[in-house]
């Protein structure tokens, strides 16, 4: 008796972007096994050459509904090092808090919306409003919560309005961060409740592990969990690299059995994002974060990628935590009218930014009026997909007597862990395909 | 009466304004008990081929993309362009500026002949199929899509605004920031967005495009009298502008 196995997901539901899953194994055997990502390009480095650099991060933050605020900062962080334009502490902290917003909700997104339905084995979020609705509701709540934190510094949720090269147009009254801080009380307690839900699910989370290089900012002046500034980290050394060596950590190559562009620094593959954040950073996460990190025995060195949702979790904890100290702090100094003041010439700059699925390179270069001349992207979710390869490969050959939906749902539920984001297509897009 | 069946497809775009959907949050449930969801892959897992009304998000950017298209649009009674890239092509369409040859082989390098990369110009949902409603913007204004969709449910013809930016502007009772020398395209660009940008102190930058029969004539008196350029106004529109023409007849 022949025992086939046939998987061929087109377009995996519930992640941002297109993306195939195809296994064909025959007694055993596997045949061919691929993860492929067909989404139609977009061109972003090509068209925003000769545009004005104070359009630029209008233009890029458009790579990416879900991560629009990560993109403009890279973008804007790549201007001002091009152009040599300082910004104040003030408006260092505002960003850093605006950025932690859409950690947040992106993170609350993926964990209560993305990766939840398969815990409780659904096919969507919709069946679990009638089943499991106060859970719903909460997670809804924390997801509002985070939204309106992002519309209130960046003007609203979802491609900012206040980010400018040098500074922000507009930021939130004394009155309106106060009342934040009051709401990210609430939304602490609230992710609580989300973890004490999540971990009477987590035994539904496949254990499986491969040894993984893991890469990341890190700051360590002063030493913080960063998502918005210092160097280039990776679990493979000691020494962490300045963001404009960035091309030496890409490394993109061709793979031989299609033309796809990987990444790879110090193997065949490396992995982004909350779990390589945490392999990273974990000592420096606020005490609630590293309570929940306790409660599903996550642990510096994990290298379990499926964990990687329960790293967005403790983020997602860590950075209401932080935020509320954060605001303490602006407020103590009490916030200042600070003028806006970006003189264009010629330069080139990079920047670097941790998306809430990974690190994210921005790279620029302008003429003496300003205007853009060449630009190089390189999102966190294109470094991943090597290294889903890569589990897959360890993965398959492991379960491959469970039968094919067991098999089946445990590689769509690897990929939605890497909570990929794959509407950011960039020259670095993975084009391996199959006729 | 059965509940309207409602489909979600994605074409070329950033999927921020499906995100906005989901950023309905609690009007999110509302509506999901109010139409029966038949697909929508950033959310759900199911999938269907029977649709009443159909929401189109992205722009138009390969040809395989433009039968897919055809194919919704004979299966659904009702089609809505939802945001910027599938009512008006949207960002996407800077492209189209440019030799698709040398956009392909700057992004792509030595694959640029790969057939996976091959591009077309980029069109708006309204050059390939029929459009019923268009629900403008980059990204939506959420409540403005419900108040579309809710229309569309009960059978009445949706409110959109037919005059500019400036006059939600001024009711809020903003500065005109060409006082502070921001070229706003608020005077030529369909209202609806409650004045979003400017109110955050940012120049309106076009992206619900143009009102139908906008005084540019009125808006280049103005534009000299604050010392600006057209060309730098017209700079400002190619980030939601190629390939439209206001309709000024």
């Amino acid at each position: 008796m022949t025992n086939k196995i046939d998987i061929n997901v087109k377009h995996i539901t519930r992640v941002e972007g297109h993306g195939n899953i195809v296994l064909n194994a025959n007694n055993g055997t596997i045949e061919k096994l691929q993860w492929q990502v067909p989404e139609s390009p977009r061109f972003f480095e090509a068209m925003v050459r000769g545009q004005r650099y104070e359009d630029i991060q209008i233009i890029v933050s458009r790579i990416c509904g879900i991560c629009s605020v990560t993109h403009s900062l890279a973008a804007t962080k790549a201007i001002e090092n091009a152009m040599n334009i300082d910004v104040s502490e003030q408006t260092d902290i505002i960003r850093v808090l605006l950025h932690y917003a859409e950690q947040l909700e992106s993170h609350v997104l993926h964990i209560g919306y993305l990766a939840a339905p398969d815990f409780f084995g659904v096919k969507s979020v919709v069946p679990l409003t009638t089943t499991n609705t106060e859970t719903v509701k909460t997670i809804v709540k924390a997801h509002r919560a985070a939204n309106e934190w992002m519309g209130l510094i960046g003007g609203r949720p979802t491609h900012p309005i206040t980010i400018k090269p040098g500074g922000f147009t507009k930021i939130p009254t004394e009155k309106q961060f106060k009342e934040l801080q009051t709401k990210l009380q609430q939304t602490i307690q609230d992710l609580k409740v989300i973890a004490d839900v999540i971990a009477t699910v987590a035994d539904k989370i496949p254990a499986f592990e491969r040894d993984t290089e893991y890469v990341a900012l890190k700051q360590t002046t002063p030493p913080t969990y960063t998502f918005y500034h210092g160097d280039i980290a990776t679990t493979d050394m000691t020494e962490a690299i300045p963001v404009d060596q960035w091309h030496n950590v890409t490394n993109e190559y061709v793979v031989e059995q299609s033309t796809a562009k990987w990444t790879k620094w110090h193997r065949d593959s490396y992995a982004v994002g909350a779990l390589a954040r945490y392999n990273i950073n974990a000592e420096l996460l606020s005490d609630t974060a590293k309570e929940v990190a306790k409660m599903f025995s996550l642990e510096k060195g994990c290298c379990n990628p499926y964990m990687n949702t329960i790293a967005q979790l403790v983020e997602c904890v860590h950075v209401a935590e932080t935020a509320v100290e954060m605001i303490d702090g602006l407020l103590t100094k009490g916030l200042k009218e600070e003028a806006v003041t970006a003189t264009p010439k010629a330069g080139k700059g990079a920047g670097a930014v941790e998306a809430p699925r990974g690190i994210l390179f921005h790279e620029y270069e302008f003429d003496n009026n300003g205007i853009c001349t060449g630009a190089d992207i390189c999102i966190p979710t294109n470094q991943n997909h090597a290294n889903i390869q890569k589990d897959f490969e360890e993965l398959v050959p492991q379960i491959i007597s469970e039968g094919q939906d067991s098999i089946r749902l445990k590689l769509e539920m690897l990929v939605r862990a890497y909570d990929p984001c794959i509407s950011c297509s960039t020259h670095m897009l993975d084009v391996k395909f199959v006729e | 009466m059965n509940k309207p069946r409602v489909a979600i497809f994605d074409f070329s775009c950033c999927e921020g304004c499906q995100l906005q959907i989901v950023n309905l949050e609690e009007e999110l449930l509302n509506l999901i008990g109010a139409v029966e969801m038949v697909e929508w892959r950033e959310a759900m897992s199911e999938q269907s081929d029977e649709y009443d009304v159909a929401i189109i998000e992205g722009s138009i950017t390969r040809a395989e993309d433009e039968e897919r298209l055809k194919k919704i649009r004979r299966r659904a009674k009702v089609l809505i362009a939802l945001g910027a890239c599938a009512t008006i092509g949207g960002i996407n369409k800077i492209k189209n500026n440019f030799d698709l040859n040398e956009v392909t082989e700057y992004v792509y390098g030595d694959n640029a002949a790969n057939k996976i990369v091959q591009t077309i110009p980029t069109k708006a949902v309204d050059e390939v199929v029929k459009v019923d409603y268009k629900v403008h913007g980059c990204p939506i204004h959420r409540e403005e899509f419900i108040s579309i969709l809710c229309s569309i449910l009960i059978g009445k013809k949706p409110e959109i605004p037919e005059y500019p930016v400036c006059v939600e502007c001024k009711a809020k009772g903003n500065p005109c920031l060409w006082d502070y020398g921001q070229v706003c395209l608020g005077p030529i660009i369909r209202a609806g967005c409650g004045a979003r940008c400017p109110t955050a102190g940012f120049r309106c930058f076009g992206c619900r495009g143009y009102i139908d029969d906008p005084n540019i004539n009125a808006a280049k008196d103005v534009i000299e009298r604050y010392g600006l350029s057209i060309e730098m106004l017209k700079s400002k529109m190619t980030l939601f502008g190629t390939g439209q023409e206001p309709n000024n007849d």
